[in-house]
């Protein structure tokens, strides 16, 4: 039985209240300061971010804690993946302070739009009920199509933001569609009600079924898995470099939680059917994103290919279902989070004003021109490929022994035949850098952003060295928050 | 048959023909009264699942307010609406056949076999003497107010990007800022300068 709401539980939400008070007061403060280079603005977004991100550790619980009538969950799952998206979307604010200078479109919006939209991660994170988990991915989602259109004079943009609008409605509403057939079979919002109402039996299969398809045909959109993958190409493309690098980040850490909360907490009992549809979204995404990204000549295109691949292979851990595939799918995040950024953050110190160095071509040479930029994207390509010593081989390698342990065999042979495909790929920016020559000039980036890019960077070496520790905080964060 | 069912059947019919008339009819008005009578019609549906107060808000916000709204916009810009959905016609075949293919694949699905629908239990009905009203105001203001709240933030968010996308610091009226023209000196406007007589 759920308990009625009492005023207690306020003290589990204390991030996600910390960055609602935070990001009203940034608002009105950003109104009256007259900076153009919005100092005060920079450093407050900081600093609420890194409080946001203390008190989501200080806030950690050991068993989980259902909240709010059964609405909210604060577990230690939620407390990892809210404190991963702090630290993505502190340091997308940090690598793209210069590129917005450099172009005048520094504006407060930014900052706002980037800690509502962090705020609606964390309720994608902790959503416990059908209402909450759709608040919040409207709230991100809404903060992200602005953020696309910010440069208004930009038809790319422009067009960009109006396909990721129309589509992400579109999702939305199949997605709601699905909510309702599953309320409408089991009469209750609540995840933890709707997967106990299963269970007894009582409720009509077929109809949870049906709503079961829209539910993953709209989370397949959100994720931007094949079939439903044809805005991301276009947005990655057209959406301000630094945004892109927030897309492609942070919310792929939120989406994942929402499939989590969503199939394997909220519809266990469905598993058999869920699973088969996640297969072949997984298998889909593997192959046409290894395969189309090879034809990409723009740099971002590339890379947009490269995340519907990687969405595919963090599906996998969530095929074998049960709590190592869990956590090897929350690995897979995180860790494609973490490389995705440094290589959006490379992107963006090879760019100058004017010149937007998304082009294969602008790597041409580079090693020549900025020796260690060129070291430090050689460690990023290798990581996304999955080449050991890095520590995206360690992702790939947990995901896929989770899919082998539970007799997927096939899965896992395509899986590492299309990896190394993609691998052609990556390796090609790393020839281009290394052995092509080039005219361009010299690279002249501010030595603050070399400094985060080249930690961001050394970090993947670091964690692959000595991946363990790693894996065992999400192994023990999944083990706390779906079995105790 | 009896007669809630029947008056159900012929709303809803109501319904779908008022929302197919919103995208296809040419006369941009029509299409706005066509969405006021859908409005209405699904008000009149939740009133038969008794949820009265909700139906009778989205006639007052929707209807009353929003779609009057909308309708003074599409009368005061001269938006050529028929420019902007030009490629609506030609790519109706193809929207119609994957629709129409959905249909049958749904309709395959679910009469092929008999499906256990009897399991689907409605809502229980409301005890005489409750308020509608009552309850929904017990309810939102205590049980549901992460969601609500949620829902003040996402609003907010809407109007900071509606604001962001849409203000241009261009400027366009030639206004005097009062301020400048009383810090005026004489010296700023007038040069006098040394004639010679001849």
């Amino acid at each position: 039985m759920i308990s009625p709401w009492n005023s207690a539980d306020l003290t589990f939400l204390k991030p996600e209240l910390w960055l609602l008070c935070s990001a009203c007061v940034i608002l009105l403060l950003d109104l009256v300061s007259k900076d153009q280079r919005k100092a005060v603005t920079h450093w407050l977004s900081l600093l609420s971010l890194g409080i946001a991100a203390i008190l989501v550790l200080a806030g950690g619980v050991k068993s989980p804690q259902i909240v709010f009538s059964g609405m909210y969950v604060v577990d230690q799952l939620s407390g990892l993946l809210k404190f991963g998206s702090a630290c993505l979307v502190g340091l997308v604010l940090i690598y793209g302070r210069q590129y917005f200078i450099d172009r005048s479109m520094l504006t407060g919006e930014v900052y706002v739009l980037s800690l509502f939209g962090l705020l609606g991660m964390f309720v994608m994170t902790s959503a416990f009920s059908f209402l909450t988990l759709y608040m919040g991915l409207e709230l991100l989602s809404l903060s992200l199509y602005a953020m696309v259109a910010l440069r208004k004079d930009d038809s790319l943009a422009i067009e960009a933001s109006m396909k990721y609008f129309i589509l992400g409605a579109l999702a939305s509403g199949m997605l709601l569609y699905g909510m309702s057939m599953l309320y409408g079979a089991t009469g209750s919002l609540h995840l933890s009600e709707v997967s106990a109402r299963i269970a007894q039996g009582q409720t009509s299969r077929d109809f949870l079924v049906l709503g079961l398809i829209f539910i993953v045909a709209g989370i397949a959109f959100k994720l931007g898995t094949v079939p439903f993958h044809m805005w991301v190409p276009d947005v990655y493309q057209g959406a301000p470099t630094p945004i892109t690098m927030l897309i492609g980040s942070a919310p792929k850490l939120a989406a994942v939680a929402f499939v989590i909360r969503l199939l394997v907490q909220g519809l266990p009992a469905a598993f058999v059917d869920w699973q088969s549809m996640l297969i072949v979204l997984s298998v889909a995404s593997i192959v046409v994103g290894n395969v189309a990204a090879i034809a990409q000549q723009n740099i971002k295109r590339m890379l947009a290919y490269s995340t519907i691949s990687h969405m595919g292979f963090m599906l996998l851990g969530l095929i074998a279902g049960d709590a190592g595939g869990v956590a090897a799918s929350i690995f897979y995040a995180l860790v494609y989070s973490f490389t995705t950024i440094s290589g959006f953050g490379i992107l963006l110190s090879l760019t100058r004003t004017g010149f937007e160095s998304d082009n294969l071509a602008n790597f041409k040479g580079l090693v020549k021109r900025s020796p260690w930029l060129a070291l430090m994207m050689l460690m990023v390509m290798f990581s996304m490929a999955g080449i050991p010593a890095f520590v995206g081989f360690f992702a790939k390698l947990s995901v896929i022994s989770a899919i082998v342990s539970h007799g997927f065999v096939w899965l896992a042979v395509l899986a590492v035949a299309f990896s190394l495909i993609g691998a052609f790929y990556y390796l090609r920016v790393v020839k281009v850098m290394f052995f092509d020559d080039s005219d361009l000039d010299v690279v002249d980036s501010p030595f603050s952003l070399k400094c985060f890019v080249s930690v961001n960077a050394l970090l993947l070496l670091v964690a692959g060295l000595i991946p363990q520790p790693f894996l065992s905080i999400c192994a023990d964060a999944v083990n706390l928050s779906l079995l105790g | 048959m009896n007669w809630t069912l029947l008056i159900f059947y012929l709303v809803s019919a109501v319904l779908l023909v008022s929302s197919i008339l919103v995208v296809t009819v040419r006369n941009s008005v029509y299409a706005a009264l066509a969405l006021m009578l859908s409005f209405f019609s699904a008000s009149i549906v939740w009133i038969m699942i008794e949820a009265e107060f909700l139906a009778i808000s989205l006639v007052l916000v929707y209807v009353g307010a929003v779609m009057v709204l909308f309708l003074f916009v599409v009368m005061m810009l001269d938006i050529n609406f028929e420019r902007i959905r030009q490629g609506f016609w030609k790519y109706s075949p193809a929207a119609l056949g994957v629709g129409v293919l959905m249909v049958l694949e749904l309709s395959a699905v679910l009469l092929s076999r008999k499906a256990d629908f009897d399991k689907l239990v409605g809502p229980k009905p409301i005890q005489a003497g409750s308020s509608n009203i009552e309850q929904l105001g017990l309810q939102v203001y205590s049980n549901y107010i992460l969601p609500l709240e949620l829902a003040a933030v996402v609003l907010l968010v809407a109007i900071v990007a509606a604001i962001s996308l849409t203000l241009r610091k261009k400027k366009l009226s030639k206004y005097v800022d009062p301020a400048k023209q009383i810090a005026i000196r004489r010296e700023d406007r007038v040069r006098l300068v040394k004639g010679r007589s001849s």
